[in-house]
């Protein structure tokens, strides 16, 4: 068992050594996350993994990566992709430019939705597509655009639900138990490491979608990510969140009309 | 305030395949107000069932909630877990969701959020483990009892599918077995 108080000391003391920030994050959750840890690595208490962590600065990096929960999908929540195939690609097909921000992505499989999303739209090629996340090893895979194969049975079916008209197949090509995506898709894609807690705003964007990732913060660590995001959105842009996520508490609500039965929000002022 | 949430009880049901004809027997016949607040914690596909709410809703009077991200706990209310998430109390006293893999191939995990409840109700937590095809639940039951609070198991014989509530009695994790008339009957008892 660990209690909220070792959680914190524990959290405190990462954050003095090493400088990554995780005391504002859901107690909860990373709880289960360093018991998950601890059983992975043969730790048998806590003291042990501090030991570990304290005097052998090389596993930090496994630690700070198990701890965060990469856990992605394509097309997932069809219905979220079709409201973004009516009502936001339109509104970004009249843009010159368009930039779109994915904070929190993972490996990337939300990105090469969205990429096919634009790429049907036509407006692939005039967009670009940050991807950030906290861990660096995820985003290595972003620009590979590799997909387990056994997922993608599942994700065709998700991108037909969200109104997909085209061949899935035709999006990639099967490479050892992997899917590859065509590289037009992953082309137009910038990635960088990023943290939410503590980097600012880097540019201003027409979309931003961070989705799954507000789940894992305090209700103060998400107002302060929720302004991050309100201050890096373009008047008329979009904010996207995951689909049990909300800014209806947050002070930047006042500023922002929801578009639908899904969570995208679009910034009036 | 403060006191007052730790003096909150909440119950909390977990079920799975068969789980369904169960709540829409008892929950109906729960009498509202309670003073309590009770959390459901259903095995569902994610996307095809996405109605339970309306539907639970259209036949409960006490008031139903979907739960979502950091929602305050209050009594009065039947909490439903989301499709596709953990569910995990968080200090505090609100809900807490989790992306993480799924266990037992499910998410929710009946396990995850039982343990979680056990841990922040205590003595004032109670776990009721319904029909399913699965042994998710077991050790949740274990937890609830482990923190002082009551594991409930609906009858086996009453379930349409035996092997959930049957895993908690085999290993032990479980107070009392009850059938459907003594789960409404236990449930209008709380106070
Ligand atoms: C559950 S995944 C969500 C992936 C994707 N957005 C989706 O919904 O499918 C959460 C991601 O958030 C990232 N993350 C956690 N804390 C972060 C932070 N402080 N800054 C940036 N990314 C973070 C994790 O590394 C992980 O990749």
């Amino acid at each position: 068992m660990i209690s909220d108080q070792e959680l914190n000391i524990l959290l405190e003391d990462i954050y003095r050594h090493y400088g990554y920030d995780f005391i504002g994050y859901s107690k909860a959750s990373l709880i289960r996350r360093v018991k998950r840890i601890c059983n992975m690595d043969k730790f048998g208490n806590l003291t042990e993994l501090r030991h570990r962590l304290f005097e052998d600065d090389s596993y930090v990096k496994r630690f700070i990566e198990e701890l965060t929960v990469n856990v992605t999908e394509m097309f997932r929540d069809p219905s979220f992709y079709r409201a973004l195939r009516q009502e936001v690609i339109p509104a970004l097909a009249t843009k010159p430019f368009i930039r779109i921000w994915h904070a929190g992505c993972s490996t990337g499989e939300e990105i090469f939705s969205m990429a096919i999303l634009l790429e049907e739209a036509n407006i692939l090629d005039k967009a670009l597509i940050y991807g950030t996340d906290l861990n660096a090893t995820v985003l290595e895979n972003v620009k590979r655009g590799m997909v387990p194969l056994d997922q993608m049975k599942k994700y065709s079916e998700n991108y037909i639900a969200s109104g997909g008209q085209q061949d899935f197949s035709s999006y990639y090509t099967a490479h050892y138990g992997q899917a590859k995506l065509l590289s037009r898709l992953t082309d137009k894609v910038i990635i960088s490491t990023h943290n939410l807690v503590s980097d600012s705003s880097f540019n201003e964007f027409d979309l931003i979608i961070c989705r799954n990732v507000l789940i894992y913060f305090n209700k103060d660590l998400q107002e302060r990510v929720l302004q991050l995001f309100e201050s890096s959105i373009s008047t008329l842009g979009f904010l996207a969140l995951g689909s049990k996520e909300t800014i209806r508490f947050s002070a930047i609500d006042g500023n922002f009309r929801k578009l639908n039965q899904e969570k995208i929000w679009r910034k009036t002022k | 305030m403060e006191k007052n949430e730790i003096r909150s009880k909440l119950v909390v049901i977990g079920g799975s395949a068969g789980s369904l004809p169960f709540l829409f027997e008892v929950l109906p016949r729960i009498y509202s107000p309670i003073q309590f607040s009770i959390l459901i914690v259903l095995h569902r596909m994610a996307g095809t069932d996405s109605n339970l709410e309306a539907l639970l809703r259209s036949k409960c009077s006490i008031p139903i909630i979907e739960v979502e991200d950091k929602l305050p706990l209050q009594d009065g209310y039947i909490y439903l877990a989301p499709a596709d998430y953990h569910l995990l109390i968080e200090e505090g006293r609100s809900f807490a969701l989790d992306d993480d893999e799924k266990i037992h191939f499910s998410r929710p995990c009946i396990d995850v959020t039982f343990q979680s409840v056990a841990q922040a109700y205590g003595s004032r937590a109670t776990g009721i483990l319904l029909s399913g095809a699965n042994e998710d639940g077991t050790l949740g039951m274990a937890s609830i009892r482990k923190y002082g609070g009551l594991a409930i198991v609906q009858n086996p014989a009453s379930a349409q599918m035996p092997v959930m509530p049957q895993s908690a009695i085999d290993l032990g994790h479980y107070d009392r077995i009850l059938g459907i008339e003594q789960i409404v009957s236990f449930l209008n008892e709380q106070v």
